[in-house]
């Protein structure tokens, strides 16, 4: 939670700094962000592969258990589907790449941005951090109503990390090792999906 | 869009190969964060300095909420189905 404050608090100060024109143009006219974004996504695939809990979880795979990452993944695209049939100020395209984000908000708004544009990169920020909110508050509805796999989809991506703290507490530690499984399956796809939808 | 995919693909492939060198993976988690601050710093700049966003910005979050109202309802059921089906049995 801290981490996604700071994340939250950086978004927050370029805006302000960018709303009240503080920073010189020549800053604004060069597009860093492209070479930034290779340097992460180089980053994020070095964490991926080094961790350890990663690794561990390769080896509990069968078949059971990918079909968590895959009802989350379906589930979600059906959900979007059905808000794009209620409105039209976006395509069924932009709301799946934004759907694809699960939750991991600084990943898809990114990559988002680079492909869309910012308005839809930005839809995708706040969309995305809404999903790990969602998550962290209602967890212990969803673990009582929906079954023990509620709030490891509600997550998506950040059920390896962010929200695993609170999703083991109400489904009971035995379940860990799934919700970490299709946290990292979903963060690896994240943006292979992206792309290919967009 | 290519060279992303290609990037971190190499980077799992490093990732795995150095998982045991603690200081190099601490740099580069570090790092992480790093890229991670800079972007959104950058993508904040860039809509601080876009009027569209800037005057629809109310509608904007409305409908990212709404997204995912949707995208986690979905998922919920999917998964309480998947639940249901083939986890649910093993543990009576």
């Amino acid at each position: 939670m801290k981490g996604s404050l700071i994340i939250l608090a950086f978004f927050v100060v370029g805006l302000l700094l960018g709303m009240y024109d503080l920073l010189p143009d020549q800053l604004l006219e060069n597009d860093y962000s492209l070479y930034a974004l290779y340097m992460l996504m180089f980053l994020v695939g070095i964490g991926i592969g080094s961790n350890k809990k990663s690794l561990e979880v390769i080896k509990s795979v069968n078949l059971k258990i990918i079909l968590v990452p895959l009802s989350v993944i379906t589930g979600t695209y059906i959900g979007v589907s059905i808000f794009a049939l209620i409105q039209d100020n976006l395509s069924l395209i932009e709301l799946i790449a934004v759907g694809s984000g699960f939750g991991y908000y600084s990943l898809s708004s990114v990559l988002i941005t680079e492909i869309s544009g910012e308005t839809l990169g930005v839809i995708a920020l706040l969309s995305n951090i809404s999903r790990e909110i969602i998550t962290l508050l209602f967890t212990p509805l969803f673990a009582r109503y929906f079954g023990k796999l509620a709030p490891i989809s509600s997550g998506g991506a950040t059920s390896m990390d962010t929200t695993l703290p609170v999703i083991t507490k109400y489904i009971g530690s035995d379940y860990a090792i799934i919700s970490v499984f299709s946290g990292v399956v979903l963060t690896i796809l994240i943006p292979f999906l992206i792309a290919i939808i967009l | 869009m290519i060279t992303v995919l290609i990037l971190m693909t190499a980077g799992i492939i490093l990732g795995w190969l150095l998982h045991k060198k603690e200081r190099f993976l601490k740099v580069s988690s570090e790092l992480t964060n790093w890229a991670i601050y800079l972007l959104l710093f950058l993508l904040g700049l860039s809509v601080g300095t876009n009027e569209k966003i800037l005057n629809n910005f109310g509608q904007i979050g409305y409908q990212a909420i709404l997204i995912t109202i949707f995208a986690v309802s979905g998922s919920i059921l999917v998964s309480w189905l998947t639940y249901i089906i083939f986890f649910r049995k093993n543990e009576r």
